[in-house]
């Protein structure tokens, strides 16, 4: 018996020692080389980072630039081109240690004049930024020497920590420029792993590797970003192999990347996105006053079955604003059961009640009966509304649906709170302060507070989170805070949706984690025998 | 003759003024904001922030204000800079124009070369099942979507048999080609998105070209010709076809500031940089200046086809004479 069972642990041995060598072989030696093909619906409006709002213009700035912090892959900050930082025990100053030896593409040195730079641009009124915001908060920025610098605050600000992961730009080259109509938007230089090389407009990027980048060579040596307006044009791009790295649509993902040709050729992931879908209420209509009738909305749809038809099972149920793989996400919160009759019962007890038998509640005379409006072009929000509709209408409440096209929609309707209830998506930045969001005094026309919720312990601990450092305790106020929201349903909390990213199964090294696949992009390798782009 | 045009050009230019006075307005009341940039909010952005963007872009002075500094730029022949990318108007229009020129020039020549010899061969045997099978065939070209057929095209052509790449209109190796492979790759790149659209075009000419030719062949000179004892050939290819070819010339004129257009759903789907996706994407940012300057190239173009439409026909028909006193 026991010999037996040596017997198994020598096999197992032997074959756990080769695949250690397997491994060893795979695994520890990358190869250089090949060029990963992006295709992307959108184009880069600007490469200068700091006036960049879009996604496109995010993502090329990402890879050409770097910030002086940066998230790690469990959604932490780490340093960048900053070695370590020190905040004072009051809150009100941060010390930077600059990375020493970092070099511009150009060979320049990498100083805190560049640091120093950036800010003035950030908070110079005539420079059309939009992220001056968080640098509002800033008192003064003192350089102490090339690679040392203390920011001072206002006021204790912690997501300022965050707001670093900026992209730094150079100073010896945009210093004497009208950032506006420099050259330097269409011909950057970084401090970033790739190095700009060429844009056509309408048609594609390329950047090449930086040889020299403090993180390492990347393994790739070329990145080329296509763009590909037509979502179907991009898909058949894609099993031509002619685009090596896009996100498939949930039912691309279930349906039409279910074949032996896909498995073979390409790896498909799935993980939480970093946003959410809900649908919001105008809390300053009658209807929406009573938190036992938003309730009772919670109780009557069913969120899974939304998952189920509307992303194919690619979600799951949201309780909060947090991105649920953050430290920020109360994981007590539980959702709300799909319960009808429940539903039927708080609207009775909150005086909702079917007078005239035509199956629509009424009280005071008045009907159950709002205007839903969402953005034009999202089918997914379309469909979500369609399946609330029904639902809502088995329990007494009549939806009308509205779709307008997205700039109509924000400056009619949105920011003049002209609506009964909205159904929106909020793409999430991954510092938890909501503040812009849920903090009353953010209700202005055009502030982001758009459905007048207020509550007192919200703004106190949403006041307090941006004053406190420590995670710990900023831990505990976050999630007091997703308990509240769940709570008062300020917010029908719906989804989040999945991040569907396909890539050629030529690539390795690729880890999902908490922060997706693309924090360790420089890693990613292509065997030598696989390359398909040798120059 | 040269007092005519000289009236004519004052008059088109009040005209284009007035064009553009309607368009800044109609594009300006129209809802929405450059400062709504992005299809997804982004709470990182303030109020605050969008407001001064909004100012740096003097889209807070009245909107009379906003008319005059642009004409005044105008009058300069600067269209100002993108609110999307802060570049002139005048480079991304011109950077746009040879694709799109290009594209839709090859796709006339080929709509001629096929359509014409199918609208004269069509009305010379009317009737006749060859006819019948034309009319179909030509209609199908004019009905199907564009979008469906060029997916079904892309995904045979390019993706099952691999012949041809499926969208855009350089491989990524081209800034490495020589002249001539350059040449070749850009063509293969041009042959679905100028198929697709020949064929969507085919149903025009040729239909104009058989009724042209048909209302020709009835007349008493056809007769004549034909009394004459002339051969078949001589009086439909000599006689016949110049005369029906006049109004299809008009057609034609038509068609040139569609040159430059382009399309929205046919560049998208083939990735082509052109100028229908360039007014889409900058209606959907609200970018005022691009929009304004797309808008007053297609109407000066119009209004000079126009013109010189109106003294072609002088110089082709001599029945038509521009009077000095119109």
């Amino acid at each position: 018996m026991r010999k037996h069972t040596n017997n198994i642990s020598a096999v197992r041995f032997r074959r756990t020692a080769f695949l250690f060598i397997i491994l060893f072989l795979l695994g520890f030696t990358p190869d250089y080389g090949d060029t990963i093909v992006t295709g992307s619906i959108g184009e880069p409006r600007t490469l200068v980072p700091i006036l960049a709002s879009d996604s496109s213009s995010g993502a090329i700035c990402g890879l050409i630039f770097n910030g002086l912090v940066k998230y790690d892959k469990d959604l932490n900050i780490m340093g960048d081109l900053t070695q370590r930082w020190e905040i004072s025990q009051d809150g009100l100053e941060i010390t930077f240690y600059l990375r020493k030896g970092v070099k511009w593409h150009d060979g320049e040195p990498f100083t805190s004049k560049d640091v120093d730079f950036t800010y003035k641009s950030l908070i110079d009124p005539k420079v059309k930024t939009p992220y001056s915001g968080d640098f509002q908060m800033v008192k003064n920025l003192e350089v102490i020497d090339d690679y040392t610098l203390k920011v001072y605050y206002k006021e204790p600000f912690s997501p300022g920590l965050a707001s670093w992961g900026m992209n730094i730009m150079p100073s010896h080259l945009l210093e004497k420029e009208n950032l506006d109509n420099a050259k330097f938007a269409r011909n950057p230089i970084g401090t970033g792993p790739y190095k700009f090389k060429l844009w056509k407009t309408g048609e594609r990027l390329e950047l090449v590797s930086n040889h020299d980048y403090f993180e390492g060579r990347p393994y790739i040596d070329r990145y080329v970003y296509r763009i590909i307006p037509d979502t179907a044009t991009l898909f058949l791009e894609l099993r031509a192999q002619a685009v090596d790295y896009t996100s498939l649509t949930p039912i691309q993902f279930r349906r039409q990347t279910e074949t032996e040709f896909f498995k073979k050729n390409f790896q498909r992931f799935n993980f939480p996105s970093f946003g959410y879908t809900y649908m919001g209420y105008n809390l300053n209509d009658p209807k929406f006053k009573d938190v036992n009738v938003r309730r009772a909305l919670n109780y009557a749809v069913n969120k899974e079955e939304i998952i189920k038809g509307v992303l194919l099972g690619l979600g799951r149920v949201s309780t909060g604003p947090f991105i649920p793989e953050s430290w920020a996400y109360n994981k007590d919160v539980k959702p709300m059961e799909y319960n009808p009759q429940k539903a039927r019962e708080l609207l009775k007890e909150a005086g909702w009640q079917d007078q005239d038998g035509d199956g629509i509640l009424e009280k005071d005379g008045m009907k159950f009966s709002f205007t839903v409006i969402t953005n034009q072009g999202n089918d997914e929000r379309r469909m979500t509304l369609e399946i609330i509709q029904r639902r809502l209408r088995e329990v007494g409440i009549e939806v009308k649906i509205k779709i307008i096209e997205w700039s109509a929609f924000v400056s009619e309707f949105i920011n003049k709170k002209r609506f009964d209830a909205v159904l929106l998506g909020w793409g999430l930045s991954l510092d938890p302060d909501m503040y812009d969001i849920w903090h009353s005094s953010k209700t202005k026309e055009g502030e982001f507070n758009f459905v007048g919720y207020s509550n007192e312990e919200v703004d106190r601990l949403l006041m307090e989170g941006r004053r406190t450092f420590n995670q710990e305790e900023r831990k505990k106020i976050y999630r007091r805070i997703h308990e509240i929201l769940y709570e008062d349903q300020p917010y029908l909390f719906l989804y989040v949706p999945d991040a569907l990213p396909i890539l050629n199964s030529r690539f390795k090294g690729i880890e999902v984690a908490a922060n997706g696949i693309g924090y360790n992009f420089i890693k990613w390798w292509v065997p030598r025998s696989e390359q398909r782009y040798t120059r | 003759m040269g007092k005519y045009i000289l009236k004519r050009i004052i008059g088109l230019a009040v005209l284009l003024l007035g064009i553009t006075i309607i368009t800044f307005i109609v594009i300006h009341i129209a809802p929405g904001k450059p400062t709504d940039l992005e299809a997804q909010f982004n709470p990182k952005v303030s109020m605050e922030a969008r407001e001064r963007i909004a100012h740096l872009y003097g889209l807070d002075k009245p909107l009379h204000v906003q008319y005059i500094e642009w004409l005044k730029r105008f009058a300069r022949f600067d269209f100002g800079v993108s609110f999307m990318d802060s570049r002139p108007v005048g480079q991304k229009i011109l950077e746009r124009i040879p694709i799109t020129l290009t594209i839709e020039l090859v796709s006339i020549i080929l709509i001629l070369l096929i359509g014409i010899p199918i609208g004269v061969t069509s009305a010379v045997k009317e009737g006749s099942f060859y006819d019948r099978f034309m009319t179909v065939f030509v209609f199908i070209g004019f009905a199907v979507p564009t979008f469906w057929l060029s997916l079904i095209l892309m995904d045979f052509v390019g993706v099952r048999w691999g012949l041809l790449p499926i969208s855009g209109i350089k491989s990524l190796e081209f800034e490495k080609f020589g002249n001539f492979d350059k040449f070749i790759d850009l063509s293969k790149h041009l042959v679905l998105p100028v198929l697709v659209s020949a064929f969507g075009g085919l149903a025009g000419i040729s239909r104009y070209m058989r009724s042209s030719m048909l209302h020709v062949l009835k007349q008493d000179y056809i007769r004549t010709a034909r009394a004459k004892g002339l051969a078949e050939k001589d009086v439909l290819y000599k006689h016949a076809l110049k005369n029906a070819f006049l109004p299809v010339v008009t057609i034609l004129g038509l068609s040139v500031p569609g040159l430059i257009g382009g399309s929205v759903i046919f560049e998208s789907i083939f990735s082509i940089p052109g100028m229908g996706r360039l007014f889409y994407e900058s209606v959907m940012a609200r970018d005022y200046p691009v929009i304004m300057g797309v808008l007053v190239v297609g109407a000066v173009l119009t209004l000079l086809g126009n013109l010189l439409a109106d003294i072609s026909y002088a110089a082709v028909d001599p029945r038509i004479k521009l009077e000095d006193n119109l």
